[in-house]
């Protein structure tokens, strides 16, 4: 895509600015916790936009007071899948909306192969478009080496 | 640097003189332990200029240990810390975490480290209070879990020193045994303070602000028969210096409800507010009764 140079995976938010630095993440997560979200840390080796259920790191923080505590678990997270795709969500528990608040990316791999687009005939002139990873052609854990 | 700064009025500014005020007002005794925290305080400030100046302050190490008897009062110092570190900027949220073994060590295998990081990351920006402390260590099982919480708290409070200030407090004796076997956590902690017992005098005028604080207040004639219940109070097991007063003038309170209700008639409201000598002369511990049971804290 002209408008995504790189094929950088593009999900949740910020994700078309360039990545988002140590300092820049902790103001994000402080954020966060003024508000009462509960933030987890998610990874997973599969971009495709439909994977919605990434793999949790460890468990979900609740009750934190500052960013320092989160940004020590997304570093050591990024160490240990340092080319998966790593993300921050902040979970919103008021009764009603009970679902994410935010999002973001904080770790990529460093080559983004990019999707392909398989387009599939179907009966009278229909078209029907797939949309696969490149990277996850491979089985998982050996994606992005 | 020509110019020169007004240390005096940076010190106004930070709000410290509020906190160590209220800890005078609040506190009584424990002069050791006030002097070494404005002591604490005074380098904080100083290094803070310091830093302003570009000169070179090494990020002060924070990390205290408190010992002292049960009762002298290092749970309430350690949230006053919390809050003096906070308003000098060493600490980002000023909120204080206690805990005690069991929040740290796991039951099985693999439990302990994600509970202590748990833990740890609860307590990151303010202040981690690990009561008797000398508890995590076990050297009579060489599988406890403990040691694994040490290693992990040793870890963060190395490499997050700017995150969070860990203050462990215990018994003295038992203290010195647990630092004694762990060399690596008595390095990392700069400031041991020790916690001296209250002076009898001292206890009666705990004793006086306790009462305020709930609106009451010694007769006359009851403050002398208090000072005497303090002296033999002491020499009995168990004693845990102002827990123990406000535990006797809770029963003392007891006592004067049902006086008031037995001796029948109308009440002034004075005579509501006031501990009498007899409410305090009632007690075991002036009759000189051997207790029942040697294993709870006397009436």
């Amino acid at each position: 895509m002209m408008s995504n140079t790189g094929n950088r995976v593009t999900q949740g938010q910020f994700s078309f600015l360039p990545d988002l630095t140590d300092a820049q993440i902790t103001a994000q997560i402080k954020y966060a916790l003024k508000n009462g979200w509960a933030v987890s840390i998610e990874y997973t080796d599969d971009p495709h936009p439909r994977n919605t259920y990434w793999e949790m790191y460890g468990n979900p923080m609740f009750d934190l007071r500052d960013p320092a505590g989160i940004l020590l678990e997304i570093n050591e997270c990024r160490k240990t899948f340092p080319r998966h795709y790593v993300r921050v969500m902040a979970f919103n528990s008021t009764r009603g909306i009970e679902s994410p608040a935010m999002s973001f990316i904080v770790n990529r791999p460093d080559e983004e192969p990019g999707f392909g687009l398989t387009r599939q005939e179907g009966p009278g002139r229909q078209i029907h478009y797939t949309v696969t990873s490149y990277a996850a052609q491979k089985p998982e854990g050996e994606r992005y080496s | 640097m020509s110019e020169s700064i007004d240390l005096k009025a940076i010190w106004n500014e930070s709000g410290v003189q509020a906190v160590l005020d209220k800890l005078d007002a609040e506190l009584i005794g424990l002069a050791p332990v006030k002097k070494r925290i404005r002591e604490i305080a005074s380098l904080l400030v100083v290094d803070k200029v310091r830093r302003d100046l570009s000169l070179a302050a090494g990020a002060p190490s924070l990390h205290m240990s408190f010992t002292g008897n049960p009762g002298t009062g290092k749970t309430t110092v350690a949230m006053r810390m919390a809050d003096l570190l906070h308003r000098l900027g060493y600490s980002r949220t000023g909120h204080l975490v206690a805990v005690t073994r069991d929040d740290l060590v796991g039951q099985y295998i693999g439990h302990t480290a994600p509970k202590t990081k748990e833990v740890l990351k609860k307590a990151m920006g303010g202040v981690l209070f690990i009561d008797e402390a000398y508890y995590l260590y076990k050297p009579e099982n060489e599988r406890d879990y403990g040691q694994e919480a040490i290693e992990i708290l040793l870890q963060v409070m190395e490499n997050n020193r700017d995150d969070l200030v860990v203050i462990l407090a215990g018994y003295k004796d038992r203290m010195e045994t647990f630092f004694r076997s762990n060399p690596g956590m008595s390095s990392r902690i700069a400031h041991h303070i020790d916690f001296p017992d209250y002076r009898d005098d001292e206890l009666v005028a705990i004793g006086e602000l306790i009462l305020k604080d709930w609106n009451y207040a010694l007769a006359p004639r009851a403050k002398k028969v208090f000072l005497s219940y303090i002296e033999h109070r002491r020499t009995q097991p168990h004693f845990a210096n102002a827990r123990s007063i406000r535990n006797a003038l809770d029963r003392a309170r007891l006592r004067q409800a049902r006086r008031l209700l037995e001796q029948g008639g109308a009440v002034d409201k004075s005579a509501l507010e006031t501990i009498e000598p007899e409410d305090i002369l009632e007690s075991r511990v002036l009759a000189g009764v051997p207790s029942t049971q040697p294993n709870k804290e006397r009436a």
